[in-house]
């Protein structure tokens, strides 16, 4: 039994190791868990739900090491890549290398791109469920967290970084924000995350050096005409509690015509406790102490680190009733028993007489940082996947596997005996897995041993895929086409990005630039046509 | 032939015995680096055998080759040794695995790696932009012998998985004759599945 599943799954014989058993495995649990597959003779499917690098490192590392496997990977809009290409800073581009590797995956012939398909409105994810094996979600955070605070949904000089981020990057959902940056030299920025400084970045470097970048033109013309002169990146907590790393906190120090406003000694962490931090946390306080060499006399522009500070209300100007004149914010105190532990809270700050100490920040314009916010697709409770609104992430085992919100972890027993604490079939990746932090490498590791749980668990566990035995066509995206062009959607494929990429490629070479994007969905497939 | 012999027992477990098959397994590095690797086979995606991966799945055909990461059109080149001029370096693998190798002056860590088929990623293509290409030196004594690294370095390193002392990033250590010797071991980069996780709950 267990030789006949083996070949069968195997397509070609290997048949002198299939005699090797591993620990766990039961003849009867293959049998009963592949003998569809195998007895259709056909590969495994997996969708991949989103494009970005957690999509692209899961179907990177699936496609090696496993043979068996074909990866239809569906992304929203019409070209792949995600936060590398809406994300990722266009003065970063090195980070962007990734995207050679995302390209040599999709040469293989096992892999399927399907983009312009937004599951879940387009299509309804149950379509999906007869047809595949696996379904491993890997869409990411589309949303940002908001500061509840008055003032902070004006439609005017308060906007969300992230939507900043997808504006100077060609995001075509937020081509049309337009910011308003010749308001006034004042901006600030709430949140001290690493958004937070790319934005800060954008604003204080000199335009002339982002136009050798594949940054928007939309932006760079914006960018040119902007008047801000001073960015302030304020913070809830200490420099301890940042969430900043030092790689850009030390690009901002080098910006030429940019001064740092020193840190206030009194929120630093002194010299004796700093040497005695762990390396990378002692590395950034120093680099903080230090501060920028640049003279803020010749400087042109300046930026500041401000701590223990929480934002409660915007104030527009009472001449200009549309213009923002400050934002007001709370004083907060470190835990005085622990200030300089990392996950030390702050406390709000009273003056003597009893009172909020407060202060009010010049802003002419105010962007909102503190962390991007997954949503749930709809139709995942189709699937039986509870949401975890709470956290922003699709509630999993921490190995990706999506817990069962009946059993909520526990385990469950299947109507043959065996028992799972998971939805059979149902894996996640990346930031809709873990919730949006770390750096690429952060999400490239995450999406690793998520697939290596799903390659286990195909081999070795039970009730590891989607539809019982005899349930599932096994046709991957051939059985959800027909659908989808009943629905006039139009499906956009691997070559149609690359027709679409070597098409912004040449654009920017006219101009000396990497790329020039088309910032509008509609151009992208005009392109096509 | 005795040194022959030493020679050939230090490569990697799955390298064929017969002294033939050992030369081509040698040589096969300097073949293949001089050809962009995107252009080596018309499918990539084809399984070559040259590595016994040990993985705990019955009844499928593992791909046996490592994922080779980008850098290969643009950084994966590495020079062959002159005769006489060979460094000796060695790679432990995530599953303990020693890799020994020949290489030449000037060609660093990472494209040494996913020339020889380590499971290596190189995310920035080698541009100290991310921490993927982290290593670890065995050995403290030339971890000291290297040059510092940067500002730059060690602020990626700062955000690397199991930072050590002797951390460095791969695409940043160039091979110099005074690191002949050196064994640099690649950390754990996915979280370790141990048995007990997917044994019946």
């Amino acid at each position: 039994m267990l030789d006949r599943a083996f070949v069968s799954v195997n397509c070609t014989a290997h048949l002198s190791r299939s005699a090797v058993r591993v620990k766990g495995l039961s003849s009867r649990n293959i049998s009963r868990r592949f003998s569809h597959v195998a007895s259709e003779n056909r590969p495994v499917r997996v969708a991949v739900v989103g494009s970005g690098p957690a999509g692209f490192y899961a179907a990177a590392r699936l496609l090696s090491k496993q043979e068996n496997v074909n990866v239809d990977m569906y992304e929203k809009l019409p070209v792949p890549f995600g936060l590398a290409r809406y994300g990722v800073a266009p003065d970063h581009p090195e980070v962007k290398n990734c995207e050679d590797k995302f390209t040599e995956v999709a040469t293989s012939p096992r892999f399927k791109f399907i983009g312009n398909i937004e599951l879940g409105n387009d299509l309804p994810l149950s379509v999906l469920k007869p047809h595949y094996d696996v379904i491993l979600f890997a869409y990411g955070a589309a949303k940002d967290k908001e500061l509840g605070i008055p003032g902070e949904q004006a439609l005017r000089s308060v906007y969300s970084a992230r939507a900043f981020v997808g504006w100077y990057n060609g995001l075509p959902e937020h081509r049309d924000l337009n910011p308003d940056l010749s308001n006034g030299e004042d901006a600030v920025i709430v949140g001290q995350g690493n958004v937070a400084l790319d934005v800060a970045r954008i604003l204080l470097s000199d335009v002339d050096s982002l136009r050798s970048t594949d940054i928007a033109t939309h932006a760079l013309d914006t960018l040119s005409k902007s008047k801000i002169k001073r960015v302030r990146v304020v913070g809830r907590r200490g420099p301890l509690q940042a969430s900043f790393t030092i790689k850009e906190i030390r690009e901002l120090l080098q910006l030429p015509s940019v001064a740092f406003e020193p840190i206030r000694s009194d929120v630093m962490p002194p010299d004796s406790v700093i040497n005695g931090l762990p390396r990378a946390q002692k590395r950034l306080m120093q680099l903080l102490a230090k501060g920028s060499a640049n003279d803020p006399q010749t400087a042109t522009k300046s930026w500041s680190l401000d701590f223990l500070l929480s934002p409660e209300c915007l104030n527009w100007s009472p001449v200009h009733p549309y213009r923002l004149s400050h934002a007001k914010f709370s004083r907060n105190e470190l835990d005085p028993s622990d200030p300089f532990n990392p996950s030390s809270r702050v406390t709000p700050k009273f003056l003597s007489s009893g009172k909020r100490a407060e202060v009010n920040l010049s802003s002419s314009i105010f962007f909102r940082s503190v962390g991007y916010k997954s949503l749930p697709l709809p139709g995942l409770e189709d699937l039986g996947i509870e949401f975890d609104t709470q956290r922003g992430v699709i509630p999993n085992d921490g190995f990706g596997r999506v817990k069962s919100p009946i059993t909520k972890g526990e385990t469950q027993t299947l109507p043959d005996g065996s028992l799972i604490a998971h939805l059979p079939g149902l894996y996640c990746a990346g930031w809709v897995k873990r919730g949006p932090t770390g750096v690429i490498a952060s999400t490239m590791t995450d999406a690793f041993t998520t697939v290596d749980t799903i390659l286990q668990d195909l081999a070795s566990h039970n009730g590891s895929l989607l539809n019982a035995p005899g349930q599932s066509t096994g046709l991957g995206w051939d059985g959800i086409k027909a659908v989808a062009q009943e629905r006039g959607l139009r499906a956009t494929s691997w070559e149609d990005w690359q027709r679409i990429d070597a098409i912004e490629r040449e654009r920017g070479q006219q101009q000396g630039r990497p790329r020039e994007k088309f910032t509008r969905v509609q151009e992208m497939l005009e392109a096509l046509d | 032939m005795a040194l022959w012999q030493g020679f050939s027992q230090q490569l990697r477990k799955a390298v064929p015995k017969t002294a033939g098959e050992v030369c081509l397994t040698q040589s096969r590095r300097y073949v293949s680096s001089s050809i962009p690797r995107r252009l080596r086979s018309a499918n990539r995606w084809d399984v070559s055998t040259k590595r016994s991966v040990q993985f705990p799945l019955q009844g499928w055909k593992l791909a046996q080759r490592s994922f080779s990461a980008t850098a290969h059109a643009a950084h994966g080149h590495i020079t062959p040794p002159k005769p006489g001029e060979e460094i000796n370096i060695a790679f432990i693998d995530k599953d303990g695995t020693r890799v020994d190798l020949q290489v030449a002056e000037g060609d660093n860590l990472l494209d040494i790696a996913q020339a020889n088929d380590l499971e290596m990623e190189g995310a920035c293509g080698g541009s100290c932009a991310c921490s993927t290409c982290h290593v670890i030196v065995e050995d403290p004594d030339v971890f000291d012998k290297m040059e510092e690294p940067s500002d730059d370095e060690n602020d990626m390193l700062d955000l690397a998985f199991g930072l050590t002392e002797t951390s460095r990033l791969g695409c940043q250590v160039l091979m110099t004759k005074d690191l002949d010797g050196l064994v640099v071991k690649l950390p754990t980069m996915t979280r370790n599945l141990q048995a007990s996780d997917f044994e019946q709950k």
